[in-house]
């Protein structure tokens, strides 16, 4: 995908508090954000724990592997940033957290809450390297 | 009247709108102006006599603006609440507790917008959308993936609870055939005489699954005031007083705009079931005590989830509920009866407030035939939610 499509996709805001995840999905890695005081993974990211309050954090990586929470199938509006009918999913994450990605890879119907998929990476709108779901073991590029 | 506080100090005197179109041809700024008017007119209250205004964050038009317009000299108390459509009857919560609290006397609510000429909000962000700060920055876990509309935010509660419950998309039109047949018999509703059948429901094109065109609410040009006055003043004008004996804000945990996706049962709206609490803390009635509402309908599945969290049924009883008629104009609790935002027009809920007072006064084109003492109006949802019960002055 070129920087000259026009999309209605906001540009990521990255902040100190979060400019790790984009970075390790660049790097191929979905991250969670560790509370090191108590140890509780949170996502999206913040810049302090909701248990304990502790403003110290480090990041795990994911095992990427998922079960479909809820999903959805967008018709309308069309962005040019995607292809469409578009299917986005939440997943569950092995690791206890969720995750908001769009899904590659997948029959419509054959979508259904609690199917395993699994996160890989993929460009998205402005050259973004952010995740992508699809089958396990699938190719999310 | 019990709760203490400001339950029953101040009440709804006037309204007035400017009519709901998809262009009308005239600046936000005059429709803002226009639907004051119109509502200190229905008041009679007079223009100078104005000295406060509790309007929306998302509001254009701001207060100074529209009081330099009008020639309003003094304004003591101005405010504006955040959350859009989650927020609508805030503004109203606003006013009361500043003409309880002494600090104003005639406060003026409104909401005047081209958001079908202008900006959609079914096309894509705002344009506040593209600031890059924390107040945005939750865009950045839904957006890159396409979910850019409330729609499309809105559907994985709508799978989710559908799962859970065995809702089906009919159940979720039951809500639009309904507030269609109550627009098609109100003048001033878009559709006006255009109700329609379950099967045009489900024949309407799918906008972001399970959501079809006709689960989604209008997008409108128009304005929408209110004016709030002492509930002793308001006595002695010419409606019969919406009494504020509840007015509330709710924010639940790990809340996020449009998208709190993370809690453990994203179908569940514990902000809604929060600003109940509180209602019928302060109004003294529980949902058993309230005789009709208007539901904040930008999406029909929330005025399930909506029905479910205030207590008028069990959770997953919602279907049942509209099945058998309980919303309908003669069922347990009319809903929604100027036709919604589905059918009578979209102005971030303000006009539901306006039914909400007309349901008191017994003038609404679809008024009930039972006395009517407490009216439930709701704001949008699932975000930082917000509601008002008014109370008839008996």
């Amino acid at each position: 995908m070129s920087e000259a499509v026009r999309t209605a996709v906001p540009r990521l805001i990255i902040t100190q508090d979060n400019r790790f995840w984009f970075d390790a999905a660049r790097e191929g890695r979905l991250a969670i954000q560790r509370c090191t005081d108590c140890g509780t993974l949170r996502h999206p990211p913040a810049p302090a724990c909701a248990s304990c309050r502790s403003f110290s954090w480090d990041s795990v990586d994911s095992t990427r592997r998922c079960t479909l929470h809820s999903y959805t199938v967008l018709h309308h509006p069309k962005d040019d940033a995607f292809d469409y009918p578009l299917a986005v999913g939440l997943v569950d994450l092995e690791e206890g957290t969720r995750l908001v990605a769009d899904i590659s890879g997948v029959e419509l119907d054959e979508l259904e809450t609690g199917m395993e998929l699994e996160v890989g990476f993929a460009e998205h709108a402005h050259g973004e390297i952010l995740p992508r779901l699809t089958l396990p073991g699938g190719d999310a590029a | 009247m019990s709760g203490g506080g400001f339950s029953g100090a101040a009440a709804i005197a006037g309204i007035g709108a400017t009519e709901f179109s998809k262009d009308s041809g005239r600046s936000e700024w005059r429709l803002a102006c226009e639907s004051v008017l119109a509502a200190l007119e229905d008041a009679q209250i007079g223009v100078e006599e104005v000295d406060g205004f509790a309007l929306f964050t998302m509001e254009t038009n701001p207060e100074i603006a529209v009081a330099r317009a009008l020639g309003i000299p003094e304004l003591k108390f101005f405010s504006r609440i955040p959350h859009g459509g989650g927020g609508a009857c805030a503004p109203v919560q606003q006013a009361a507790l500043a003409v309880a609290g002494g600090v104003a006397d005639v406060v003026v609510v409104y909401r005047a917008f081209n958001e079908r000429s202008g900006h959609r909000f079914g096309a894509g962000p705002p344009p506040f959308a593209y600031s890059a700060n924390t107040d945005q920055e939750y865009r950045n876990w839904i957006n890159p993936y396409g979910l850019l509309t409330p729609a499309q935010q809105e559907a994985f509660l709508a799978r989710r609870y559908m799962d859970k419950y065995g809702a089906t998309s009919e159940d979720f039109g039951r809500v639009s055939v309904l507030s269609r047949e109550h627009a098609a018999r109100n003048p001033k509703a878009w559709f006006y005489e255009r109700p329609i059948t379950l099967a045009d429901h489900q024949n309407s094109r799918m906008i972001a699954d399970p959501l079809r065109l006709l689960d989604c609410c209008q997008e409108s040009d128009g304005g929408q005031a209110l004016v709030i006055v002492s509930t002793e003043r308001a006595r002695d004008l010419p409606h019969p007083p919406a009494v504020i004996t509840g007015a509330a804000q709710g924010v639940g945990p790990q809340q996020i705009s449009m998208s709190s996706y993370y809690r453990p049962d994203i179908d569940e709206m514990p902000e809604v079931e929060l600003v109940a609490r509180q209602l019928w803390s302060q109004a003294g009635v529980g949902p058993d005590g309230i005789d009709a509402a208007v539901l904040y309908d930008a999406f029909t599945p929330m005025v399930l989830l909506q029905l479910e969290e205030y207590g008028f049924c069990g959770r997953g009883e919602a279907k049942d509920f509209i099945a058998a008629g309980g919303v309908a104009l003669d069922g347990r609790l009319p809903i929604n009866t100027h036709g919604g935002q589905l059918g009578e027009g979209y102005i971030h809920g303000v006009n539901g407030i306006a039914e909400g007072v007309r349901l008191i006064r017994g003038t609404s084109v679809n008024q009930p035939a039972k006395e009517l003492g407490n009216v439930l109006v709701t704001g949008g949802s699932p975000v930082p939610h917000s509601a008002i019960v008014l109370t008839a002055d008996r």
